[in-house]
């Protein structure tokens, strides 16, 4: 895409080729200039706010000197246990499921029921069943996460395409061809596009797992913050979640675009 | 010899919504004969496409019998191809690959054997270059050549073609006919061919079968005198346009009957 725009307009400027970056970056310099003034002004009470230069230097502070590091990896750990077993299990519960009507039938009251509440209602359950240790965090994370991905596969192992259907079976296509020919292919994009909406379900679940039930991790650090009025190790938690949300999800888009060249929108 | 036989044929519907059955298709009989080029031609809603799901094997028929070489048609079979309206191919899959998918799913030729013939009805079909695309790369005409490669890669008996040219614009189609001649001129495969177009019908076949709708009656059987190879403007002869005349009276009496029936209700 970006080969067919150069070669097009050979002429650009430097402005009209990076205008998205140029403007998006403007603006974030203004805000944190503006909020920095005020910051200076004393406009701002630090007990409510906190201010760029002061976050950067806690920032440095806890990086160096305090916890935030052995946060993050506790953190990402429980994440990253997770939101593995949550794939996997997601995405062979969700072809069984989509594939076998029955199965499906079976299932769905307690799918329903499971995909409407907000799993962290379960969290205090969950602390009780698993203790305040690693695992109650890697439940919580693997439950906000197995709910997107298994709809999402159950619903492009159903969405099979009809026409494709009738062509296979006029060549003789067993079941299992159709399965996997038709369904499973179909279905990665569905698949995709489930785990994309469980990086973000299953942050919101690390997060509020650690700030209900842990002394450690990036959710305790902004509870903890915002106990002891810590206002600017509560801004620095917020920003390491905010980046970390950021950059899975770009890597979960990339990934379903890469598994979606064929798709004619794209 | 006869390739494909189908003896008073008929099929019922239930049509849900009327709470009534229909009578798709009536007491069809009709012979192709080994290496013909039969097309059947028919308004909509004649039970055309119904006669030719049967003969695929895709619809179940209960009264009269449909079979290929002496053996009845019960299910799809590896004996046939169907080219469909809708190119229906795999858009995962890359030009190759689609091509491929008909043999891969009948499972008669090694690894080597498909990977050769792909090639080969690639290269038939005129899109050698594109092995590599995508479906949705491609234009509407060169995907119903995919779809065409695809059934003749599986090496049919009889080739089921069921209008696969009805969604291109009216300059591609005409361009694909001829290629569709030519294609079928070097091996002269059976083929039942369903359009609702009638210089379609005349163009290509060497009979002409006319169905008439609802109940999805054959009318008549014209035999088309041209000898091979034809060019399009062949369309412009005056006894082609003759022809091509008198089926189009023989459906147009047909529906004028109907109507009066209607008008009756």
């Amino acid at each position: 895409m970006s080969k067919k725009k150069k070669s097009g307009r050979p002429h650009q400027s430097f402005y009209a080729k990076h205008e998205a970056v140029i403007l998006g970056s403007l603006s974030i310099v203004i805000i944190i200039g503006i909020w920095q003034a005020c910051w200076s002004a004393g406009m701002i009470s630090p007990l409510f706010f906190s201010s760029p230069s002061a976050i950067v230097k806690q920032f440095r502070y806890t990086l160096v000197e305090g916890t935030l590091l052995a946060d993050m990896k506790y953190s990402g750990t429980n994440f990253a246990i997770g939101f593995v077993l949550a794939v996997i299990t997601g995405v062979i519960a969700g072809v069984l499921i989509g594939w076998y009507r029955r199965l499906r039938l079976f299932c769905d009251p307690f799918l329903n029921a499971f995909y409407a509440t907000p799993r962290i209602a379960m969290v205090p359950l969950i602390i009780i069943w698993f203790g305040i240790g690693i695992w109650s965090k890697v439940f919580i994370v693997f439950l906000s996460a197995f709910f997107p991905i298994l709809v999402n596969t159950v619903g492009g192992v159903r969405a099979l395409d009809r026409d494709l259907l009738r062509a296979a079976k006029a060549y003789c296509a067993s079941d299992w061809q159709i399965f996997k020919t038709l369904a499973i292919p179909g279905s990665v994009p569905f698949i995709l596009t489930g785990i994309r909406q469980g990086v973000a379900l299953g942050l919101i679940g690390m997060v509020v797992g650690e700030m209900v039930g842990s002394s450690q991790g990036v959710g305790f650090m902004v509870a903890y913050g915002g106990q002891t009025f810590n206002t600017d190790t509560l801004f620095v938690g917020m920003i390491v979640i905010a980046f970390s949300g950021i950059l899975l999800t770009w890597l979960a888009e990339r990934l379903e675009r890469r598994f979606s060249r064929w798709r004619p929108e794209r | 010899m006869v390739k494909l036989s189908i003896e008073h044929l008929s099929k019922r519907y239930w049509f849900e919504r009327e709470d009534r059955e229909v009578l798709a298709v009536n007491d069809v009989s009709l012979a192709v004969e080994d290496g013909e080029f039969l097309a059947i031609v028919g308004p909509s809603g004649c039970g055309k496409t119904t006669l030719l799901n049967i003969v695929a094997g895709l619809l179940p028929y209960e009264e009269g019998t449909v079979s290929i070489d002496g053996k009845r048609v019960d299910g799809p079979g590896v004996d046939r191809a169907v080219v469909f309206q809708h190119s229906s191919l795999l858009p995962w899959r890359t030009i190759a690959g689609n091509v491929r998918y008909g043999m891969e799913m009948q499972r008669r030729f090694d690894e080597a054997t498909m990977r050769e013939r792909a090639d080969h009805f690639v290269k038939m079909v005129g899109l050698n270059g594109f092995e590599k695309h995508f479906p949705n790369e491609l234009s509407g005409g060169m995907q119903q050549r995919v779809n065409l490669a695809r059934a003749l890669a599986a090496d049919p008996k009889v080739l089921l073609m069921d209008e696969p040219f009805a969604a291109l614009d009216a300059q591609t189609r005409e361009f694909m006919q001829s290629e569709l001649l030519k294609i079928w001129s070097q091996d002269r495969k059976t083929v039942l061919f369903i359009t609702h177009q009638i210089n379609e019908a005349v163009y290509l076949a060497d009979r002409v079968a006319v169905m008439s709708a609802r109940p999805g009656r054959l009318k008549g059987v014209f035999k088309i005198p041209f000898g091979r190879p034809r060019t399009l403007s062949l369309k412009r002869d005056p006894q082609f346009l003759e022809i091509e005349d008198s089926i189009w009276q023989l459906i147009e009496e047909e529906s004028q009957k109907l109507n009066m029936v209607l008008a009756e209700k």
